[in-house]
């Protein structure tokens, strides 16, 4: 082994050996710097004989690219473990919890009737609104309730003092009225749904003074009630997310529909939950009809050109049916747990080609 | 309304069982509301005999029967002292449930006193079917073994109750109740009617009917020499079935007709009644003293029935105590008149009379049944309490109240979809007792007294619907609109539902609060106006409309607290009411935060006005509105922090919300805790954009050019306010100025008392070249003047 063997196996042996960043450096110049060992050797080859440099020239070369790279690949090494030491030192518990964040939610019945919205929108209804203080014309005398008949005191009306001549004022006991201002300030063809809130004066178990209605308002010529059955029972379809229905309309009373009717759909209310589409049990969900011809007359139409249904049906309850909430009271009471457990993300947004619900 | 199933009978001869009743009932449209069927609760009892009874050895009160049952002979311990041999009893099997005791039986055999007991025999108070208990059951020998113990005891006979709709008083009879099973399908109508009477003398009492209108026809007749006596069994029994309790003969006959045929009457001692009987409006000052023991006050609306000591009777609602029948009655005059009933229906609820005869005659009673009505009262009460009655005299006439109806046979089809033949539709009118005139296409329809509800072609087209069955109707979807499809919700329903999804996603709950609230919690927000309060509010802290959302808001956020909830965050899009008008009504946005900082092992910021105004910057802008476009100026609302609040204006005269903290006065007279942050926008006074022919957006103006920031802090009085500064400073170059934002503000001892520093960063956007430093120098120098002129501020060295 030649004195430049020995040199390099000796240095490289002393490379590996190292362990920090610092002492490798040292070691650089001390070695290939300008004072450094393998330049000394360097500069003697100007005292060589041209044979000697010949072969000693391409030597000393091969050892300074053999020391360098040596020494980059120790570089690489205790960098690579400096950085592993820095980050370990950087680890943090990630168990601990993140920053608290509110997390909000949409009430149940706001949320249903964006999904009555959504289906009654594909049936080609818009979306009518009116105001909840209604005279008494609106509310019962144009909707054919004649005053003083006893269909009226069914109502359980909030009624206000009466200002100047006029008959007290009401809070709206359905939202019928919102039919009438549709009729009487627009021509038909008609398709709307008129929801909002309704009032009657009753607080029970069930029963809330304030609650939430939609109705439907349809005026066409050749309406008939076939259409109301058929739009109802694709209603329900629609709502409730299930296939087939069985429904069964009843004729019932109502002073604004001529002939009227309530429709039940078959459910099973085995286990504590209603369960819409199956089972033995029928469950009354709503009340219609075909408009009265007086309230058509009432409006200005004439009932022997246009005719058409109505019908309206209590959100609150529907909600209830759906979503399983078992009490009707925690609704208004802007309870926090309650809006958390039934209530609905801010991102889920009812429609008939994403779905009404997850 | 409630009636037995063997009631029915007297008037629909059918061979339905129960569920055929009801099917047809349900496809009339009477909605069955209960059924009580005493044979299901009584279906474990049977007959048995017992064949032997010998004393218990070890009790002297228990025997031992053998007893002949449906399962065989058994042996059972009874206790009753009227157990005997040869006895035929009610039989009760081992695991039986006892109603009357609100026990079951073990299913095994049970030693009592050493003796196995196989089952146990009755009471019929054990088993709900009676009072007696004096000892168990003692029944007819004829009777088999095996029979059921309802049938044997005659309670085979289910009670239904329905609802009666307003439209058909015709339903609160019997009589009319078959009627509309028998058109439905259910059997054939054979009402059984008394006959006519024939009275041997004339009526010696005298009526005077003063006021036509309230009572047009009174007819009447005297039953000399009755004797006042309990009713017989089956009136009793069907009275009790329908939850009425018997009384006496007298006054059992006229409830029982008003049950049977809609029909009320009134019965009056004929021998308390003084002098002359008018029936006339009443007089102010006069009183009633009711059969009820209350006394009413008679007003000169209602009707009234005297005699010669005053009022008598609240006519077709009540009678009086004065001339009442009693035990010792044996002459009874018998009233069966006809009231207005809209005037019946205005005493009652004057009065608070609730009664069986006001039910009716508010709905309305079938005029022409003044006579027949007095016809079945004589006849039964001849047939039980004796008596001979006098003739029947009518004072008045029957007034005719309904009138023809024509009936277009096409808009049978035209409104329901269902194509019948004439034939069937006379046949269903018929059924109803309609009289029939043809002519082509139209038929003119003469409407029997009892039905009220029938006026045009359209009520006529309901009862054939109605009596062919829904089920038969088409079911056909809607075809789609003819004009077209239209934007389903309105842009202020959109923009209500952008509202809600952006509070709730920036972790508001979504509150549904009611529309009223405590009168003096409105006047705390501006509200309270006589106009909006409700005159019969359900519960007193609930009598006046909202004027803002935010008092319930607030309250609920404090009952939450209370239940221990933390950083209370709730928000309600609903409306509140400033006038009793339509356009007073507005759609608001509402939000309160209850802030509290949470426990947290990093620290985290409390939410403070500023984090609500954040929260309002970002609902206008998810509304398309630039929170910039709006002027911040002092709240207008004195139920916030006068210091810590604003209102968002849109000019000087459109404010479109309010921010800030609420006044603790306020929040204290709510009982609220504060302190409290909330916001209220208000939906309809944010302006709404013409809608735009294309959809196309504007193009996006972007330089490619970096833009260079400048600070500047400024000295300035604390009292100043920050929007001057950036209006100021943004003012200097509209073009080139692309934002201001104020990044740092200082008060405290390096600067003069009562001053502040302000530090504001500008953002340059240059457009068409890099700025040079000269241009930037200029720019500086116009933002510093243009800020030391609006605000008085000077730069900061």
């Amino acid at each position: 082994m030649s004195d430049i063997d020995r040199v390099e196996t000796d240095i490289i042996a002393t490379i590996s050996g190292i362990e920090s960043l610092d002492d490798l450096d040292a070691l650089r110049v001390a070695e290939l710097g300008k004072k450094g060992r393998v330049t000394g050797l360097m500069k003697q080859l100007g005292g060589m004989s041209p044979d000697k440099r010949k072969v000693m020239g391409p030597r000393l070369n091969q050892l300074k690219t053999n020391l360098t790279t040596a020494i980059e690949a120790r570089k690489a090494i205790l960098e690579t473990a400096a950085l592993e030491r820095q980050l370990k030192a950087e680890q943090i518990d990630l168990t601990l919890p993140a920053p608290p964040e509110p997390v909000g939610a949409l009430h149940p019945v706001m949320q249903v009737f964006e999904e009555l919205s959504a289906i009654f929108g594909d049936m080609g209804f818009t979306v009518a609104e009116g105001p909840d203080i209604e005279d008494d014309w609106h509310n019962f005398t144009a909707l054919n309730f004649p005053a003083g008949h006893p269909a009226r005191e069914t109502h359980d009306t909030f009624f206000f003092s009466p200002q100047g001549d006029n008959l007290a004022k009401v809070l709206r006991t359905h939202t019928s009225p919102v039919q009438i201002r549709t009729m009487t300030e627009s021509k038909p063809p008609i398709r709307i749904i008129a929801p909002g809130r309704v009032y009657r004066n009753d607080w029970d178990a069930t029963h809330t003074p304030m609650f939430h209605q939609i109705e439907g308002l349809v005026v066409e010529k050749g309406i008939h009630m076939g259409h109301l059955k058929g739009c109802l029972i694709d209603f329900v379809k629609a709502f409730f997310e299930v296939d087939t229905v069985e429904a069964r309309f009843r004729p019932h009373f109502f002073p604004f529909t001529e002939p009227s009717a309530e429709m039940d759909v078959k459910c099973d209310r085995s286990g504590g939950t209603v369960k819409i589409g199956q089972g033995e049990d029928w469950l009354e969900v709503l009340g219609s009809g075909m408009i009265h011809p007086n309230v058509l007359r009432n409006c200005g139409i004439d009932p022997d050109e246009y005719q058409g249904f109505a019908f309206g049906l209590g959100v609150d309850r529907l909600a209830m049916l759906k979503y399983g909430m078992p009490d009707l009271r925690p609704y208004f009471e802007a309870d926090q747990s309650w809006t958390r457990h039934y209530g609905f993300k801010p991102w889920l947004t009812p429609s008939i080609s994403g779905g009404l619900s997850e | 309304m409630k009636f037995s199933l063997s009631w029915l009978k007297d008037h629909l001869s059918t061979t339905q069982p129960l569920e055929g009743i009801l099917k047809h009932m349900l496809k009339a449209g009477l909605e069955v509301e209960a059924i009580d069927n005493p044979s299901e609760q009584l279906a474990a009892f049977t007959v048995a005999k017992v064949t032997q009874a010998v004393p218990h050895p070890d009790a002297d009160k228990l025997r031992i029967c053998t007893v002949e049952t449906v399962d065989g002979t058994k042996q059972i311990v009874c206790g009753a002292p009227n157990a005997r041999a040869g006895m035929t009893a009610i039989y009760a099997p081992l695991g039986a449930y006892i109603p009357g005791l609100d026990f079951a039986l073990d299913r095994k055999p049970r030693k009592i006193r050493g003796v196995e007991s196989h089952g146990m025999l009755c009471s019929t108070k054990e088993i709900n079917a009676g009072e007696d208990h004096d000892g168990i059951a003692d029944l007819d020998d004829a009777l088999q073994i095996g029979q059921s113990a309802a049938d044997a005891l005659g309670l085979d006979d289910p009670v239904i109750d329905f609802e009666v709709t307003p439209n058909r008083p015709d339903w609160l009879g019997v009589v009319g109740i078959a009627r509309d099973l028998a058109a439905a399908g259910a059997g054939i109508f054979t009402p059984k009617q008394a006959a006519p009477t024939n009275g041997t003398y004339d009526c010696p009492v005298d009526v005077t009917l003063e006021h036509t209108e309230a009572c047009p026809v009174f007819a009447g007749a005297l039953i000399r020499d009755v004797r006042n006596v309990e009713s017989p069994d089956w009136l009793q029994a069907r009275l009790r079935a329908v939850g009425l309790t018997p009384k006496s003969l007298l006054v059992d006959v006229t409830n029982y007709i008003s049950i049977d045929q809609a029909r009320p009457l009134h019965a009056y001692d004929a021998d308390k009644v003084q002098g002359q009987i008018r029936v006339r409006l009443g007089r102010e000052g006069e009183v009633l003293d009711g059969l009820d023991g209350k006394q009413y006050k008679i007003t000169a609306d209602m009707c009234v029935i005297t005699d010669d000591s005053g009022v008598i009777g609240l006519g077709g609602i009540m009678g009086g105590q004065s001339t009442a029948v009693s035990d010792t009655t044996t002459n009874v005059f018998i009233e069966s008149a006809w009231f207005d009933p809209l005037r019946t229906a205005r005493t009652g609820r004057t009065s608070g009379i609730i009664s069986d005869a006001r039910y009716r005659f508010e709905r309305g009673v079938d005029p022409s049944s003044c006579e027949t009505g007095v016809q079945a009262a004589i006849t039964l009460i001849q047939d039980y309490a004796g008596g001979s009655a006098s003739k029947i005299k009518l004072f008045g006439g029957v007034p005719k109240l309904n009138q023809d109806v024509i009936f277009y046979l096409d808009d049978v089809q035209r409104l329901t979809g269902l194509s019948l033949t004439p034939e069937a539709i006379e046949r269903t009118l018929h059924s109803l007792g309609l009289g029939i005139e043809k002519a082509a296409g139209e038929w003119i329809l003469t409407i029997p007294d009892w039905r009220f509800d029938i006026t045009q072609s359209a009520d006529i087209v309901e009862e054939v619907a109605r009596l062919e069955g829904y089920d038969n109707l088409p079911t056909t979807s809607l075809p789609a609109p003819v004009d077209g499809r239209k934007m389903v919700v309105t842009p202020l329903q959109q923009r209500t539902r952008t509202a809600r999804r952006l509070l709730a996603a920036r972790g508001y709950l979504e509150a549904v609060t009611w529309s009223f609230l405590p009168k003096h919690q409105a006047g705390l927000f501006g509200g309270g106006d006589d106009a909006l309060t409700i005159a019969n509010p359900v519960a007193s802290e609930l009598n006046q409309m909202r004027p803002s959302i935010l008092p319930n808001l607030a309250s609920a956020s404090q009952k939450a607290a209370n239940h221990s909830a933390r950083d209370i965050r709730l928000f309600e899009a609903g409306p509140i009411y400033l006038s009793d008008q339509p356009n007073g009504q507005y759609t608001m946005v509402s939000a309160i935060v209850r802030p509290e900082t949470l426990r947290h092992w990093q620290a985290t910021q409390t939410y403070s006005v500023y984090d609500c105004k954040a929260d309002l910057f970002a609902l206008l802008s998810a509304l398309g509105q630039a929170p910039d476009r709006f002027q911040i100026a002092a709240a207008e609302q004195s139920h916030w922090h006068p210091g810590q609040s604003a209102a968002l204006k849109l000019g000087p005269k459109v404010t479109i919300a309010h921010f800030g903290a609420l006044h603790p006065g306020v929040l204290d007279k709510l009982d609220v805790n504060g302190p409290l942050y909330g916001f209220e926008l208000n939906l309809n006074s944010l302006p709404i954009g013409k809608a735009k022919l294309s959809k196309t957006k504007t193009k996006l103006d972007r330089s490619d050019l970096q833009p260079v920031r400048r600070d500047f802090a400024f000295i300035v009085d604390n009292k100043a306010s920050a929007q001057q500064f950036i209006t100021a400073a943004k003012s200097a170059d509209k073009q080139l100025i692309a934002g201001v934002t104020v990044f740092d503000l200082y008060k405290g001892d390096r600067i003069a008392p009562d001053m502040m520093s302000i530090a504001i960063e500008v953002t340059l956007q240059p457009k068409d070249k890099t700025l040079t430093d000269a241009d930037i120098e200029a720019v500086s120098q116009r933002i510093i003047a243009a800020v030391e002129k609006a605000t008085g501020a000077s730069l900061r060295r």
